[in-house]
């Protein structure tokens, strides 16, 4: 656990990627099999399902403590982290030259069986363990027992030191902790087998990214020359079937297979040796979903059939990069399209759709057609070369996004709150108001879009200008003015302004504006657009 | 138990005495300010006359200018204002900085200004007083905040310092210039490498010495140091200096904070700092309890910080104690 413990510290230290591979290569190289299992599970954001209820944990805190549970929530709230909260407020440790116990052991004989036990056994037993470790094992061990063991290194970090370890290919290891494994010394084994052809056939090609098209079309050449499509508002994603068997792979390189039960199923009925470009879409009726109710499913450990029917995914393709075994990239998109609709006329189905190509004769038709894009659920437009090969990472000229721009309104800062983890000692989290005749009415949140500078001075203004405190929120003297950009806006009856705007954020201050010149609730209303019809399948 | 009289009360301009005619570390100019220690949110412009230790007034002069008046009185020296016998007593947060004593009628009040009990070879050792009402503050007023003892952080410090310079990295501390960075410069292993300060800095150091303050010698830092001198240098600038111009040479500085706000990981991680040492200036949470009951103050008003969570605190443990709400003041705790 000490091992673990200095990992989790090092990692927790240092902000430098070469910092953080040294750290884990570190830890790989010295740790027993059965820890450095347990540790890769945790690393790459596998947790035990949690194993005590957090309320108890903090009652028990609070008391080995001393301390009133209104105390207790009191520094929670300065701090920011329950597991951190519960570190520094344990009665300082006692040096005890007790036998190493290492991390494995701890797991398997002392958190895992916890979930069983009655409450009062349980807090037998985390008190003990609290009792027998030093600060820093304190710290992450109450990263674990309270599932929030996060340590700001991606899993393709992980597999990277990994890799390096194990001299074990690195897509060849991010293929093996795919599936269900349980951490321990044969799994450690599996993992830095040398042969790698199991892996090889779950490879998936380097994406090809899109730029942003600032300006208009036209300087494109003739609209003629391109395809254009919808852009879709989901996750990028390859869908590789080779070998009998079905990976999906996420633009970070992480396979999502998991997640995605139904999109596996229906990809096992595409002929062997095929991989599709496209987009993971939550979808019903025809349209996609909000991308928060994807987002929602994604972070669902336990994908119940309830999660599945709210939130059903479809791979929305758009490109063919491998069939029958033949790579295609270096084929033109007109011939790799044609190929994918055929593909899909014979293997696709309700899961496994095909991106309509939208047909416009010129510029114009294509940007009224962008214009509906808000209204369909989707981002604005992508813009591709007909004559071009399937390219490797974010080169420019063949691959353009032509999205809408944002909505925004001007709209008078009136409700702060402190952030959470790093941010929690700084008032980051805001809501803003429109005018409503002599009211403000608070119509979004947002927390993103300053700078840091320009966070802490607003942090200057919430603390010199408080009006009222309701628990952590306070309540400001309405003067600051910023630019709220949203993506899109309903109507929503659960808000107290009668709209919900999606992905609000703070584009810009407007130190010019006062709260007098900032938009009314009229304004906002104004820009509410009447659901389009879905699109049309091709 | 005989009813208190007020010594102190709150008001717009900060605290005051009426009966003495003073106010202690007034937020407004006024006519008599009692001044506890020298930074800069305990020192309004503009007053009419100030009180203060002898170290406590070369400070002022030194960040206010040399024609500030100030009065001086010595821990333990008494004057009387308007019948309220008036004494300054170590608070061992800075150099100078001082608790402030009134009696009267039998009554006594201590303010005890930002004060800490842990050791600091650069200041007068804190002095427990007794009182009847006590004013303290409460910048670290929670149980999180528990302090590691200052030897062990500024060997925590001279770790990181020795091993940066066997890298050939500057090593860039960001701690207060008036305060800690002195405390951090009696501390460290002077022999690990070069010590520079920053402009902030170097003057406030010249006072300490000429207090006679024994302290490791340092070298104004400026745009025109070399990336050469650096290399294996100690460099400490204020927190404010981070991403000024000078810091250009630091490049490729290792760069750690000192201060008590370290302890909250969120802190460090925020300014995305290679290192956050917990070393502060004020009381922890067992040095505020230890304070309050050895002062066995009847009443204790609570000021700068997590007033009400303190105040809380205490009521539920049976003692007349009080939040004082002091607006912005209570918001700009330096720590």
């Amino acid at each position: 656990m000490k091992r673990f413990a200095a990992l989790y510290a090092a990692l927790d230290r240092t902000t430098g990627t070469a910092e953080k591979v040294r750290a884990l290569a570190d830890y790989f190289a010295a740790a027993p099999a059965a820890d450095a299992a347990w540790a890769l599970s945790f690393l790459i954001g596998r947790r035990p399902r949690r194993p005590v209820p957090t309320a108890r944990l903090k009652r028990w805190a609070a008391e080995a403590a001393g301390i009133p549970e209104w105390l207790f929530a009191a520094c929670y709230e300065t701090v920011g982290d329950l597991a951190e909260t519960i570190t520094h407020l344990l009665p300082p440790e006692r040096v005890e030259a007790g036998p190493l116990r290492p991390l494995s052991a701890w797991i398997e004989e002392t958190l895992l069986p916890l979930r069983g036990l009655p409450e009062e056994r349980q807090r037998e037993a985390v008190l003990a363990a609290w009792r027998a470790m030093d600060s820093a094992e304190r710290l992450a061990w109450n990263k674990l027992i309270t599932g929030g063991f996060r340590v700001g290194v991606s899993q393709r970090l992980v597999v990277r030191a990994l890799a390096a370890r194990l001299g074990v290919e690195a897509a060849a290891v991010a293929q093996r902790l795919m599936g269900a494994w349980t951490p321990g010394e044969a799994f450690w084994e599996r993992l830095g087998a040398a042969c790698t052809d199991d892996a090889d056939a779950s490879r998936p090609y380097p994406f090809c990214l899109a730029h942003p098209l600032e300006e208009g079309p036209e300087a494109l050449g003739p609209a003629a020359e391109w395809l254009a499509e919808w852009k879709w508002d989901g996750i990028r994603a390859q869908l590789v079937r080779r070998g009998g068997r079905v990976f999906v792979w996420s633009r970070g390189e992480e396979l999502v297979t998991e997640k995605f039960p139904e999109i596996a199923a229906a990809a096992a009925g595409l002929p062997d040796g095929c991989v599709l470009d496209g987009e993971i879409l939550a979808w019903r009726e025809g349209r996609p979903l909000d991308f928060a109710r994807l987002q929602q499913r994604i972070g669902r450990k336990d994908l119940t059939a309830k999660v599945l029917a709210e939130a059903p995914a479809v791979f929305m393709a758009y490109d063919l990069l491998e069939s029958d075994g033949r790579e295609l990239r270096a084929q033109a998109l007109s011939e790799r399209r044609a190929a994918l609709a055929a593909l899909l006329s014979a293997a696709g189905g309700p899961v496994l759709l095909l991106s309509p190509q939208l047909s416009a004769p010129d510029w114009p038709a294509l940007a009224a057609l962008r214009e509906q894009a808000r209204g369909r659920g989707v981002e604005g437009l992508m813009v591709k070369r007909l004559f071009s090969a399937y390219g490797v990472g974010r080169r420019r000229g063949d691959w353009w996004k032509w999205k809408l721009a944002p909505l925004a309104v001007d709209a008078v800062l009136v409700y702060a709150q402190p952030g959470r983890g790093r941010r929690a000692t700084l008032y980051t989290d805001y809501t803003f108001a429109v005018r409503d005749g002599e009211a403000l009415v608070p119509f979004a949140k947002a927390y993103s879009g300053l700078t840091d500078a320009e966070i802490r001075d607003v942090d200057r203004f919430v603390r010199a200008n408080t009006t009222e405190r309701f628990g952590p929120v306070r309540a400001v003297k309405p003067e600051l003015v910023f630019e709220i950009a949203f993506e899109a806006i309903r109507p929503s009856p659960r808000h107290k302004s009668g709209v919900a705007v999606r992905f609000p954020r703070i584009a810009r201050r407007r130190p010019d504006k006062r709260p007098a010149e900032a938009d009314t609730l009229a304004t906002l209303k104004s820009l509410l657009h009447a659901p389009a019809p879905p699109p049309a399948a091709s | 138990m005989k009813p208190i009289a007020h010594l102190i009360e709150l008001t717009e301009s900060g605290m005051h005495c009426r009966e003495g005619g003073f106010f202690v570390d007034p937020w407004r100019p006024v006519e008599r300010a009692v001044v506890t220690h020298a930074h800069f949110d305990h020192t309004r412009l503009g007053c009419g006359s100030y009180l203060a230790t002898p170290e406590t007034a070369l400070l002022m002069k030194a960040r206010l200018g040399p024609d500030l008046h100030v009065r001086t009185l010595r821990y333990g020296e008494e004057i009387d204002a308007n019948g309220v016998r008036l004494s300054l007593h170590p608070a061992g947060h800075i150099l100078g900085s001082a608790q402030v004593r009134l009696e009267r009628n039998g009554e006594v009040w201590v303010v005890t200004g930002d004060f800490k009990r842990a050791a600091d070879p650069t200041c007068a050792h804190f002095a427990p007083l007794r009182c009847h009402g006590l004013v303290t503050e409460s910048t670290f007023g929670l149980p999180v905040f528990r302090w590691p003892t200052a030897d062990a952080v500024t060997t925590e410090i001279s770790d990181w310092w020795r091993r940066n310079a066997a890298e050939g990295r500057p090593s860039l501390l960001l701690a207060y210039s008036l305060g800690k960075a002195q405390r951090i410069l009696a501390g460290v292993d002077a022999s690990i490498g070069p010590i520079f300060t920053h402009g902030a800095i170097e003057p406030m150091t010249r006072v300490y010495r000429e207090a006679g303050i024994s302290l490791p010698p340092t070298r104004a830092v400026a745009a025109a140091t070399g990336r050469r001198e650096l290399a294996g240098a100690l460099v400490l600038a204020p927190p404010a200096a981070e991403g000024s111009a000078w810091t250009g040479s630091l490049a490729k500085a290792s760069r750690a904070f000192a201060s008590g706000w370290m302890q909250i990981r969120g802190n460090r991680r925020r300014r995305a700092l290679d290192r956050g040492f917990v070393l502060s200036d004020h009381a922890d949470w067992s040095a505020l309890l230890q304070t309050v009951a050895e002062s066995r103050a009847e009443r204790v008003w609570i000021t700068h910080g997590y007033a009400e969570e303190l105040a809380r605190f205490f009521k539920e443990k049976g003692l007349a104690a009080e939040a004082l709400r002091a607006g912005q003041m209570a918001e700009e705790a330096d720590a």
